[in-house]
């Protein structure tokens, strides 16, 4: 535990033979605007120090001023390769605080989505994960899957990247015809494209000898350090929210919650492109049992009432004005609620007063705690070890700096 | 599922595996409790924080081995100001629990529970950078969101949205 102390300890100018280097925050494999101050011993790492905070946007602060629904829109810019992740967890959030009934063939459709983000997220890691090392070409076939992905997400909010498609009560419409065809046709053919990647790397003796035993980290110290997700089940710790805490209906789930043992960036690796295996399982047993019914709740002072109600009822109409021009009220009190995201624990905590705007949204992202892990993760070890660790632990700069 | 009405009796929650190893300890440490849409929070006094999340994470009944998440609660203007609020998670027994611990105003200062997560440094840099709480006993209190020199502290809620101008 004592190195770990060390670790967080302010660093000082390099003493004797040590040197202070810069990584970052302008460097391509660091994954966005991180900055990595390096102590060095020759190509040895002393210590490591990451700075962050340069996409430090505020959103905490710029949800206080908005209405409960506007905040939908605000959750996807956090982390931006799974924005539909942190939809359902501010949504399901609000959901409690309100005590909403979310009806199947939503909750349904919100995993299906969910499961669909997870692998897009997947691909952009092991692209980019990839390529950090050395391996170039396996970018462009995890790119040409998330094309497929983009386009579905497209299909159904309009948008590639910030979808969001997820409303308090529900989703904001049905899926077009046409839709569920192109996710079958994508989960049809996903599995065989991951074994192409696997192909490409698993085997690859330069791929094995640059993430086998490297940046080791123990299961003891994944958890004092609140490291989650792939991160922490890279070292063997058994713990997965949508299985042992599930949210959305993931207990009509089944699926395998895939386990490293030697918490080295391989273990890292093998987790997730499991997980991708184990979600695209998921998604095609929500594809298969997709419940017909409503997708939105039934609470009219919450939920947007139908086009076609609109034009036809006082009622819907009158909701319609009440809701957008002053939003709804939620209930006093305050929830945590935390689901799985492609990077760990992603959780939210919302605070209401009773008023139809948030008194307080905080956002607790993994990509914020799973930093602490890199110091114990570099340190003793080489530079170029540096990028295979941040590597593993799939940081999105976004989701760390809000 | 229609919203319950929230439980404020400590009697009433006193089987509740966290609550009984902070009554057992020390009865006093205990300021308040709540459980509220299956939520248990309970409010701790300040000075008891660490030794709390000690026990907490230690005793074999609650095992609250994993500190989710750490932040604040700024409830100007009214008195004491801010809430520290820390959400613990133990894996063991698939729960959570909720502490919270009030922080005034004119001494806005709270012991750092880096000794029991050293997880908890970042969280607890932001809530300094952030709301101005100080945390005694963190190794490394710099500001890390917000540029080094900049003024008031921004979550605050005196702090208008768009900034001083």
């Amino acid at each position: 535990m004592s190195t770990i102390g060390q670790n967080v300890a302010s660093l000082e100018t390099g003493e004797n033979n040590t040197m202070i280097l810069n990584m970052g925050p302008q460097h391509p494999s660091t994954h966005g605007v991180l900055r990595l101050v390096l102590e060095i011993d020759g190509e040895t790492i002393v210590r490591i120090k990451p700075d962050i905070g340069f996409l430090h946007t505020g959103i905490e602060k710029t949800t206080e001023a908005k209405f409960y629904q506007q905040v939908v829109p605000l959750t996807d810019r956090i982390d931006y390769l799974c924005p539909m992740t942190n939809n359902l967890a501010y949504c399901l959030a609000v959901e409690k605080l309100l005590g909403l009934e979310i009806p199947p063939r939503a909750q349904y459709m919100r995993v299906m989505l969910n499961e669909l983000t997870r692998i897009n997220s997947h691909l952009v890691w092991l692209g980019t994960h990839a390529m950090d090392i050395g391996a170039l070409t396996v970018f462009l076939y995890c790119m040409r899957e998330r094309e497929l992905l983009l386009k579905l997400f497209e299909m159904v909010s309009g948008q590639r990247m910030m979808t969001s498609y997820f409303r308090i009560g529900g989703l904001s419409m049905d899926v077009p015809l046409g839709f569920m065809e192109h996710v079958k046709h994508f989960l049809d053919r996903f599995p065989a494209r991951i074994d192409q990647y696997e192909n490409l790397l698993t085997g690859n003796p330069i791929w094995v000898n640059r993430t086998k035993g490297v940046a080791h980290i123990s299961r003891e110290d994944a958890i004092a350090l609140g490291a989650t997700g792939p991160t922490a089940r890279g070292s063997g710790i058994d713990w997965d929210l949508r299985r042992d805490m599930p949210y959305s209906g993931y207990e009509n789930f089944q699926f395998k919650v895939p386990l490293g043992t030697k918490g080295d960036v391989f273990d890292r690796y093998m987790c997730r492109v499991e997980e991708m295996r184990e979600s695209n399982k998921i998604a095609r047993q929500a594809y298969d049992g997709m419940p017909e019914g409503p997708i939105k709740a039934d609470a009219p002072k919450v939920v947007l009432p139908d086009r076609e109600k609109m034009k036809t009822q006082m009622e819907a109409l009158i909701y319609h004005f009440k809701i957008v021009t002053e939003g709804f009220t939620v209930p006093a009190g305050e929830v945590y609620q935390a689901i799985e995201s492609p990077r760990g624990e992603m959780g939210y905590f919302v605070v209401s007063d009773g008023t139809a705007k948030p008194y307080r949204v905080h956002m607790r992202s993994p990509s914020f705690a799973n930093l602490s892990t890199v110091p114990v993760m570099c340190e003793g070890n080489l530079i170029a070890d540096v990028v295979a660790a941040v590597g593993s632990i799939d940081i999105v700069l976004g989701d760390c700096d809000r | 599922m229609p919203l319950e009405t929230a439980i404020t009796d400590v009697e009433q929650l006193k089987e509740k595996p966290a609550l009984a190893c902070l009554l057992a300890w020390r009865p006093e440490a205990v300021k308040a409790v709540k459980w509220d849409r299956a939520e248990l929070t309970i409010w701790l006094e300040r000075e008891s924080i660490r030794e709390a999340a000690k026990r907490l994470r230690d005793d074999a009944s609650t095992r609250f081995e994993f500190l989710s998440d750490l932040t604040c609660l700024d409830w100007y203007p009214a008195d004491p100001r801010f809430e520290v609020v820390y959400h613990l998670l133990s894996m063991a027994r698939e729960d959570r629990v909720r502490l919270k611990v009030r922080v005034s105003d004119g001494d806005p200062a709270i012991d750092s529970i880096t000794p029991i997560w050293p997880g908890a440094a970042p969280f607890e840099r932001e809530v300094f950078d952030l709301f101005g709480v100080r945390f005694g006993g963190h190794p490394d209190l710099r500001r890390i969101m917000m540029p080094e020199g900049w003024e008031g502290h921004p979550l605050r809620k005196d702090y208008p949205v768009e900034g001083y101008r």
